[in-house]
């Protein structure tokens, strides 16, 4: 019992020092309204924890970047977050996939990830 | 007879295209047998209210298809529009207006059995709600000649739904079709993520595709893509339509979803319709892909 206490003491010890030591994520806003995204081009490092905040100004818009497996909808009023960290360099293409107007279809940004 | 007398048809007029042969036959023998071969036509995407560069001849092309549907001898039992009749528009009023003008178009085909369905350019931004008003429910079933059909709505909810209710509804329908039916979909966006990059998806398609999953005899028609795609997940056969105003490059052959630019010197070039022959002996769908113009 008591080498079990010990034992998770220092577990978490070990667990509060590493949370200590990460690096807290990089916040990127992303605001999203008829018909397009600000900023349209974001560049990450890879490796680097990051949180997409996303906001829309006046229809429900989504994101989607299917390659990263990122997919949120977006009401007006109630930011969507997304937490991810990019491990492959590269160019990535995301859309807005919640139909929004005539527009729509041209509503893209690109992410990109450098070494 | 149908078939044979279309086919004469086609060598005379030099009008027809390919033909794809989709074979179903697994079974369904003693099932199919009980059924008449009949044939349906399926256009797609008209986009009526579209104007730009990709189709200079966009208020001439849905009224030349219609007369080139009119001259099939013989004449098809119904004809389907799997979605995006009109152009979306922000404004609810000329929503309303090109509805109106399509449903007129459309009117001067000769068969007068003709089932609708919207697209999202029809219905998203409203929720279906103009687009009923011309055309009624969005999703629907009906039977013909021992084939049951589903219309199913995959683009009055904006984000690509077809919904918890519309799913609890297909499940109800299916559970009084034997497992040997023959069963055919009418969607507007792909069931399966053909290219989600491009929205070529239904988010909660997969949902569907399991509750078809148990019936052996199940082919998807569909639109949206702007070009012929063919593709199986399981036994279930998907089929997409050419569309009536501008032809969409194939699923990430370039790096934007553009239209694919007119050709004077070859206009109307990738639009065109089909028609489906449904046989029973054995079961499958032969579909032969028209121009708007003749060669």
């Amino acid at each position: 019992m008591r080498r079990r206490t010990a034992l998770g003491l220092l577990a978490s010890g070990l667990f509060l020092d590493a949370l200590a030591q990460a690096p807290a994520p990089r916040i990127v806003a992303i605001s999203a309204r008829k018909f397009e995204f600000t900023p349209a081009e974001v560049t990450l490092k890879a490796g680097e924890p990051v949180v997409l905040v996303l906001t829309a100004e006046d229809v429900e818009m989504g994101f989607s970047l299917p390659e990263l497996k990122l997919q949120a909808d977006i009401p007006p009023g109630k930011p969507a977050r997304l937490a991810f960290t990019p491990q492959r360099p590269g160019q990535y293409e995301y859309h807005c996939d919640v139909f929004c107007g005539e527009g729509h279809e041209d509503m893209t940004g690109v992410i990109k990830v450098i070494a | 007879m149908h078939g044979l007398n279309r086919r004469t048809f086609l060598k005379i007029a030099g009008f027809g295209g390919v033909v794809f042969a989709s074979g179903l036959a697994r079974g369904a023998g003693g099932y199919a047998a009980a059924a008449d071969e009949f044939f349906f036509v399926q256009l797609s995407d008209t986009h009526w209210g579209f104007q730009g560069a990709p189709n200079p001849e966009a208020t001439k092309t849905l009224p030349m298809a219609v007369a080139a549907v009119n001259a099939l001898d013989p004449q098809p039992d119904f004809i389907v529009f799997t979605g995006d009749l009109t152009h979306t528009t922000d404004d609810p009023a000329e929503r309303r207006k090109r509805l109106g003008e399509f449903k007129s178009i459309v009117s001067k085909l000769n068969v007068k059995t003709v089932r609708f369905m919207p697209g999202e350019h029809d219905a998203s931004l409203d929720r279906g709600e103009a687009y009923r008003e011309f055309f009624g429910p969005t999703h629907y079933t009906f039977d013909h000649k021992g084939v049951h059909f589903i219309a199913l709505d995959n683009v009055s909810d904006p984000a690509a739904k077809i919904g918890d209710e519309q799913l609890a509804w297909l499940e109800a329908d299916l559970k009084k079709q034997p497992a040997e039916a023959r069963i055919v979909v009418l969607t507007h966006r792909p069931l399966f993520p053909l290219y989600p990059q491009w929205d070529w998806a239904t988010r909660d398609g997969e949902r569907a595709i399991e509750l078809l999953m148990p019936h052996r005899n199940v082919t998807v028609f569909y639109g949206h893509i702007h070009q012929e795609n063919h593709f199986k997940t399981g036994h279930i056969e998907h089929h997409s339509a050419k569309s009536l105003i501008f032809p969409l490059p194939a699923a990430g052959s370039v790096p934007k979803r553009a239209p694919i630019a007119w050709d004077p010197a070859q206009p109307y070039r990738g639009l065109g319709f089909r028609q489906v022959e449904a046989e029973t002996q054995p079961v499958e769908y032969k579909l032969t892909e028209f121009p708007v113009v003749k060669a």
